[in-house]
């Protein structure tokens, strides 16, 4: 059960839920920070010592230090290198389509009474669909090459960018945008400076979603058919019964998760800085 | 939903349109608004001067606010029913600030459609200053009191010079003290400005203490109507006069005189136990 185990090690899914945009990172004393480092060293050292007296077998779970001289190896050879920047690539291209889809439905479903009723039943229904089980039919469409692996990317990035920034701009006070009229600001203005800076917050909850969505697809669409990127290195280590390897790259999903993690709370404090 | 439909509401100043001609800064003929069935507005006629600060008072959905609407092309009205000769500037009951954009952004966005953006921002500037919050420029509106957003909802209002201020119960939700610091600014800045004012307001004390005229609305309809001449630091309440317009104007809007308290003994003068059989509230409503 690779998949599963893959997609429970992604923080940036496990925070699918998390809703909370503004909630300012509070200055702690270096010496808070420290503590607060006490006991994943500490959980380390009793992974390295269970490995060490053999209480967990090796076939198993690899200990850190192995997994360690491991990554390194992988690192020298290249071959982790290699395959994260494919699986990197993937992200990308998929979270890239499917956000863009996704922020201009929102528009104009938002906008117009008429693009909402246009799209947003389908939006809803098609939402509903448990996305990983489109993996079958997107490889009887698009064959097993990067398209399919893309497209369940796309897909999944696409709802939570939609919703998101549809409610954003639903949100907005009809009595702002009343003050903005009787500014005799035009329709542009009205859009640029009351509509999309008014939806930002929520659609930033929504790029949080959709970028923690994107990585949990990238890990379904590489396991299941590939012959590249990090999901085909852990399943191509399963046969093997490395499980150092597959540690190795779940860590690298994991690094990956947290570090768009971390840009998109960098993109909301600076952004939302108002709400202090 | 449509939240924006396209703006064609908005007429720019024209020298020649009739309003302008007559010396009035607004002119209303004959407007009729009216909601499927209900007839919100029914054939208002109402002229402001130039420089002149008009009270418009009623209860309750007796339209005012929809006349100030009106004026303030935020709802169509028939060509010529409805005619305002210059600018219009407009506050609201709340501040309706962009949280998003500084005080100051917030301000020199009355000015967006004139092209130099540090002539905006020195504009802004110069009006914050007047309403009081030259130190708040940088300031976000979440961070200000009720006074001072309110404040900041007048400066944008007055940036644009307009020739005619449109005030929306603006100051219904401050305290009482800061309300009264607000009527002092108003004066203050209409001095200075001399620009048109239409007051909507619950408050004939206000009313009182700031226009030139009172205007009472019911019905949808313009009642009574009463020219204060006497200067703005003469108008005590216990002036006899204001005194009589005040008990006038509280009359034409249906309040009664207050009645003597009946559970005060009226030899003693001392409070009997309570009975629960209070009139109902009635406040200006």
């Amino acid at each position: 059960m690779d998949t599963t185990t893959a997609v429970a090690g992604v923080p940036a899914g496990a925070r699918l839920q998390e809703a909370s945009p503004t909630r300012r990172r509070r200055r702690r004393a270096p010496l808070h920070l420290l503590r607060r480092w006490v006991s994943p060293v500490a959980l380390v050292a009793l992974w390295q010592l269970a490995s060490s007296t053999g209480v967990l077998d090796e076939r198993k779970l690899a200990s850190p230090a192995q997994v360690a001289a491991t990554a390194l190896d992988l690192v020298q050879a290249g071959t982790l290198g290699t395959q994260t920047l494919i699986s990197l690539q993937r992200v990308g291209l998929g979270f890239a389509i499917g956000a863009s889809i996704g922020l201009a439905l929102a528009v104009v479903a938002g906008l117009s009474r008429i693009g909402e009723d246009a799209i947003d039943p389908p939006m809803q229904m098609l939402r509903t669909l448990p996305h990983f089980g489109l993996v079958t039919l997107f490889i009887i469409w698009f064959g097993i090459g990067e398209t399919p692996k893309v497209a369940l990317i796309a897909l999944g990035a696409t709802f939570p960018l939609y919703l998101n920034t549809l409610g954003g701009i639903r949100g907005i006070e009809r009595k702002t945008l009343e003050a903005a009229k009787a500014l005799h600001l035009t329709w542009a203005q009205r859009i640029r400076h009351v509509v999309i800076p008014g939806a930002l917050p929520q659609t930033l909850v929504g790029l949080r979603q959709s970028l923690g969505i994107a990585w949990l697809s990238l890990i379904v669409a590489e396991t299941i058919a590939s012959q590249s990127g990090l999901g085909y290195m852990i399943n191509h280590a399963k046969d093997f019964l490395q499980t150092d390897v597959i540690v190795v790259g779940l860590a690298v999903y994991s690094l990956l998760g947290l570090a768009t993690d971390a840009v998109v709370r960098y993109l909301e404090r600076k952004a939302l800085a108002w709400r202090s | 939903m449509a939240l924006l439909t396209p703006d064609t509401t908005d007429s720019p100043a024209n020298p020649g349109d009739p309003a302008a001609r007559s010396g009035y800064v607004a002119r209303v003929r004959g407007h009729d608004r009216s909601f499927g069935d209900t007839h919100v507005l029914r054939s208002i006629d109402l002229d402001v001067q130039h420089g002149e600060i008009v009270a418009l008072l009623g209860r309750s959905g007796c339209g005012k606010s929809t006349l100030l609407r009106s004026l303030a092309h935020l709802d169509p009205a028939p060509a010529g029913e409805v005619e305002v000769s210059g600018r219009t500037g407009v506050a609201f009951q709340e501040p309706r600030l962009l949280n998003w954009r500084t005080v100051h952004q917030n301000v020199a966005l009355a000015l967006l459609n004139s092209p130099e953006r540090k002539k905006r921002f020195d504009l802004a500037e110069e009006t914050l200053a007047e309403v009081g919050l030259g130190e708040k420029l940088d300031a976000w509106p979440l961070q200000l009191s009720g006074g001072q957003a309110q404040r900041v909802s007048l400066a944008r209002a007055l940036v644009s010079n307009p020739a005619l201020l449109l005030l929306d119960e603006p100051f219904s939700a401050l305290d009482a003290l800061t309300r009264i610091e607000m009527h002092q600014l108003v004066i203050e800045l209409w001095r200075r400005h001399s620009m048109a004012i239409l007051l909507v307001t619950h408050d004939v004390d206000e009313a009182l203490a700031l226009a030139d005229r009172l205007v009472v609305m019911d019905g949808g309809r313009i009642g009574r109507t009463w020219e204060i001449t006497l200067p703005r630091s003469d108008r005590a309440p216990s002036q006899p006069d204001i005194a009589r317009t005040r008990a006038e104007v509280l009359g034409a809007l249906g309040v009664k005189p207050t009645p003597p308290n009946p559970r005060r003994d009226p030899v003693t003068g001392e409070l009997g136990p309570a009975h629960h059989s209070n009139p109902a509230k009635r406040g200006a409503a």
